[in-house]
């Protein structure tokens, strides 16, 4: 009966044993890409890994294969990239837990200072590359139903009752963060800079507010999908999206005042230097800047910065004053304390009584 | 779903006597109530899953599903309810063994905690093993200098799922166990039967039906979690998406009907196995009896 | 846990399997739930209590636990109908119904809250029908409770259903005999020992409630101090990476859903056992 027990012992300590030892051993065998086979050459194929926010999905597919094809004639080797894509905060908290992403391009430089002050990626990142290390840059539109039923022009019309307006949860979507600072942007320069006024004006508009989903993709559903509201404040490049998968219902209305939203990219130095993946990975986000990038990026309706690309694909974007999170809102640790943290103005336009 | 009891002898039927039950109409209206409820809030909700994964016709239902990502996502799916379930299983036998065979204190404590992830935040569910094994986390870092991946790749996966389901097998064969009390393994004893031999001759047979009920339970949460796996995956495209989140990539890409296809796939195969349980089960028990 | 009486061993096995199920239990629950509590205590007691009493997580836990208690009461009504009519009813298609209640389990949460908001939304196939009466399901706690009840169905129709086959029909029998109607049977002799089971489904599915995410986050509209749920707060706080505060209000969901279910655990094996009594004797 004793050995008969110590057996048992023995059976699960080695059924537990076997099952952690199949966990660990996936990790330790590099998944072997299937493009390795084929180039035949290179033995050791780079993988990177691009940590990306939610609408850039359709911009990276194409991008990746042009860089692929690109490292492929300068260097002879073999790069695949991997994609994961979601909201920007929960994207930028993956990697700070341990996502060993290569390169992250995400929302806002916000998250990425969130995650250089973990160390993972150095503190002036944001001069690592061109432009404020922003490859392509974004505004905030309306897409409005066909024929603008409500006739919707401005900021301004949001407010009136009646208008129905779907945005994301700027507690919850970097998007709507942007969208959020584009309407205190216009308020604050048509009520001549009166801060009470201002936060009457957003408080006006989120009363119109029927609901804040999670994230832009989520609004761009509710708005597409299930028909609710007549105004969706969104990304520039979502608005096409959203104007080339549903044709033609739907318009796009160009308010006076938005922001230049600015996604910025970063190469996630600790896990480059780890993986040792840096050459490409840099190569990667430069290849961003050169004209084939540009001119994906323009492609899938993001503003390239290039002044060739920019000026052959002049009119597919409309013409606006926009803001600057820097100039205008003093940079991105200054808006975040001000408008999105606990008890900041955001909070205060649900506070009951205030 | 706590306390199943699956009585073989329950099919019977009351015979038709008099105030022994109701009256035809207040009977179909029963019925009809009862239906009606389970039509709007669970049955069409089925059927409108299955309307949207048409809606684009048979071929792009199937391109959906054949998709390298979506068989990525399968395959991972399968091999995350391949690990957890078995170790569940092990665990919910073990745990009913002990609860129901024997007495010790702090009982109620030990069922209440089997039952604790039942009631769990999926969100928290996934959010504990990230402060434990994340980089910023507990173990993290003795992980990361050992070159060990459990976060946001298929230890972590597996984990997260075996949480969520963790309760399934336990706390369908507790109830069971319990109303079967001990005297048959006691008499096995009695005649010499030993350990495994006792539970594999005579307690497994009584608990058949029960422990397979809860392990199909226990799979169909498997394949189908969702919030927990989506805060330790990391979202890699064909490397940690399961099934659900590859619905969840897909819906978001605007292709409604392809990601309803791979959606209802997932439904099917539930329902096919319930059902298949539900009617075998029955015929079962009736051929015991006749 | 351990003090065992050495006359109740007559069979084998409680070390091993106890020892098991207490190892793994602490592997895969407790330990990563205490550090969930650990993190949470890395913030002061003031900032804590700060924390959880937030308006608006306040707010939220309320909204929670009254959404996840009505949608509770409703399953309970109806929980018990869908077992009544599947243990004593036949109908074609009984085996189907009954196959089906296990849905909600199966169903990834995410793609349950997408379905239920098709077609509870303004424009969807049931909303469409409710808007021009005035009535709002999705986006409101309406809607909220519509995705609990879905969520919470099976944990009462199978916790009332085996009691219910297990009956005796003598008492029934009895009562019949001296006279009793049977709207009266069902409330003094039949309703009376279903009423743990009911409890019990009632409980576990009010626990499931108010932590429920996926299914909810679709259909609530998530506007602050109206349809914010609990869970929602605890992402928005990592938004905002504060992990402490979201391990607060973590923690207090968690007591309050660990308190409930050790209450009807008890329950459940205090009614177990006047039954059993009852039975032998």
């Amino acid at each position: 009966m004793k050995t008969f027990k110590n057996l048992q012992w023995a059976l699960i300590a080695a059924l537990i044993l076997t099952v952690l030892s199949a966990c660990g051993s996936k990790n330790n065998d590099q998944p072997s890409s299937p493009a390795a086979s084929k180039s035949g050459k290179v033995p050791d194929p780079i993988e990177l890994l691009n940590v990306s926010y939610d609408p850039t999905r359709e911009l990276y597919e194409e991008f990746n294969k042009s860089f692929a094809d690109y490292w492929k004639q300068k260097t002879g080797g073999t790069v695949t990239i991997k994609q994961s894509h979601g909201g920007s905060g929960k994207q930028a908290r993956a990697v700070i837990d341990g996502l060993h992403a290569d390169v992250v391009t995400l929302a806002l430089g916000y998250d990425i200072d969130a995650i250089a002050e973990k160390g993972l990626i150095k503190t002036d990142w944001q001069k690592s590359f061109e432009q404020n290390s922003t490859p392509y840059t974004s505004t905030i539109v309306f897409l409005v139903r066909k024929g603008n039923p409500k006739g919707i022009k401005d900021w301004g019309d949001l407010i009136k009752e009646g208008t129905q307006v779907i945005t994301p949860n700027p507690k919850t979507s970097g998007g709507a963060r942007w969208n959020y600072l584009a309407a205190w942007g216009y308020a604050t320069k048509t009520l001549g800079y009166d801060e009470p006024q201002t936060l009457d004006f957003l408080k006006k508009l989120f009363k119109n507010v029927p609901v804040l989903d999670t994230g832009a993709r989520g609004s761009t559903t509710t708005f597409v999908e299930k028909g609710i509201g007549d105004v969706l404040l969104a990304w520039e490049n979502e608005a096409y999206l959203a104007l080339k998968e549903y044709g033609d219902d739907y318009e796009i209305v160009t308010p006076s005042i938005s922001i230049l939203a600015e996604p910025p990219v970063a190469v996630v130095d600790k896990n480059v230097d780890k993986k040792g993946t840096r050459a490409a990975a840099e190569e990667y986000l430069k290849y961003l800047y050169s004209e084939q990038g540009q001119e994906i990026a323009a492609k899938n309706f993001y503003r390239p910065r290039l002044q060739s690309v920019a000026d052959k694909y002049k009119d597919q974007f409309g013409q606006l004053n926009l803001l600057s999170i820097d100039k205008d809102f003093g940079g991105w640790k200054e808006a975040q304390a001000k408008h999105f943290a606990d008890g900041g103005t955001f909070d205060q336009i649900y506070t009951p009584g205030s | 779903m706590a306390g199943i009891v699956t009585n073989p002898r329950s099919g019977k039927s009351q015979p038709g006597r008099p105030h022994l039950t109701e009256s035809k109409a207040v009977r179909f209206t029963l019925i009809g109530i009862a239906l009606l409820f389970l039509g709007l809030i669970v049955i069409l909700p089925m059927v409108s899953v299955i309307v949207e994964s048409f809606r684009k016709g048979w071929e792009a239902y199937v391109s959906a599903l054949s998709d390298p990502d979506a068989m990525a996502a399968l395959r991972l799916t399968l091999i995350t309810a391949g690990i957890a379930v078995p170790l569940n299983t092990i665990f919910g036998v073990a745990a009913a063994w002990a609860i129901t065979k024997f007495k010790f204190r702090g009982k109620n404590l030990l069922i209440t905690l089997i039952d604790l992830p039942f009631a769990v935040s999926p969100v928290v569910s996934g959010l504990i093993y990230v402060l434990l094994f994340g980089a910023q986390g507990f173990l993290g870092p003795w992980l990361d200098a050992h070159n060990i991946n459990i976060i946001f790749a298929t230890p972590g996966i597996v984990l997260a799922t075996m949480f969520v389901t963790f309760p399934f097998v336990a706390r369908e064969l507790i109830p069971l166990m319990e109303a079967q009390g001990v005297h048959d393994e006691e008499a096995a004893v009695s005649l010499g039967a030993r350990g495994w031999r006792v539970f594999f001759k005579v307690t497994l047979p009584n608990i058949k039906w029960g422990l397979l009920y809860g392990m199909i339970l226990c799979n169909a949460r498997a394949m189908g979690e969702f919030g927990a796996v989506s805060v330790v995956s990391g979202h890699i495209r064909g490397e940690t998406n399961t099934l659900p989140l590859h619905i969840e990539i897909v819906y978001n890409e605007y292709q409604f009907s392809a990601a309803f296809a791979v959606a209802s796939m997932l439904m099917l195969l539930a329902i096919i196995t319930l059902v298949a349980k539900s009617v075998l089960e029955s015929r079962m028990s009736k051929e015991h009896h006749e | 846990m351990t003090s065992l009486r050495k006359k109740d061993r007559v069979l084998p096995g409680l070390s091993i399997t106890l020892g098991f199920s207490v190892l793994y239990l602490s592997l895969i629950v407790l330990i990563p739930l205490a550090a969930l509590v650990i993190k949470s205590a890395g913030l002061t007691p003031a900032e804590w209590w700060d924390t959880v009493t937030d308006p608006r997580v306040v707010a939220s836990y309320k909204l929670s636990l009254m959404t996840a208690f009505f949608a509770g009461l409703v399953n309970l009504v109806f929980g018990l109908l869908l077992a009544w009519v599947l243990v004593r009813y036949k109908f074609p298609g009984k085996r189907i119904v009954d196959g089906l209640i296990d849905l909600p389990f199966a169903l990834p949460t995410a793609v349950a809250g997408i379905a239920l908001t098709t077609i509870y939304a303004p424009k969807g196939w049931v909303g469409s029908l409710l808007e021009p009466l005035g009535i709002k399901v999705a986006y409101t706690p309406l809607g909220i409770t519509l995705a609990l009840i879905f969520i919470g169905i099976p944990f009462v129709v199978r916790t009332v259903q085996p009691i219910l086959q297990d009956m005796e029909s003598d008492m029934e029998e009895a009562a019949v005999l001296l006279g009793s109607y049977r709207a009266r049977t069902f409330f003094k002799i039949i309703l009376p020992d279903l009423i743990p089971p009911l409890l019990t489904g009632f409980a576990l599915a009010f626990a499931r409630g108010i932590g429920e995410y996926g299914s909810v986050v679709f259909i609530s509209g998530n506007m602050p101090m109206k349809t914010e749920i609990a869970p929602l707060l605890i992402i928005t706080k990592l938004e905002q990476y504060e992990y402490s505060q979201a391990a607060a209000i973590a923690v207090v969901l968690l007591l309050i859903s660990f308190v409930l279910l050790l209450f009807i655990n008890i329950l459940q094996r205090w009614s177990n056992r006047r039954l059993r009594t009852v039975k032998g004797g």
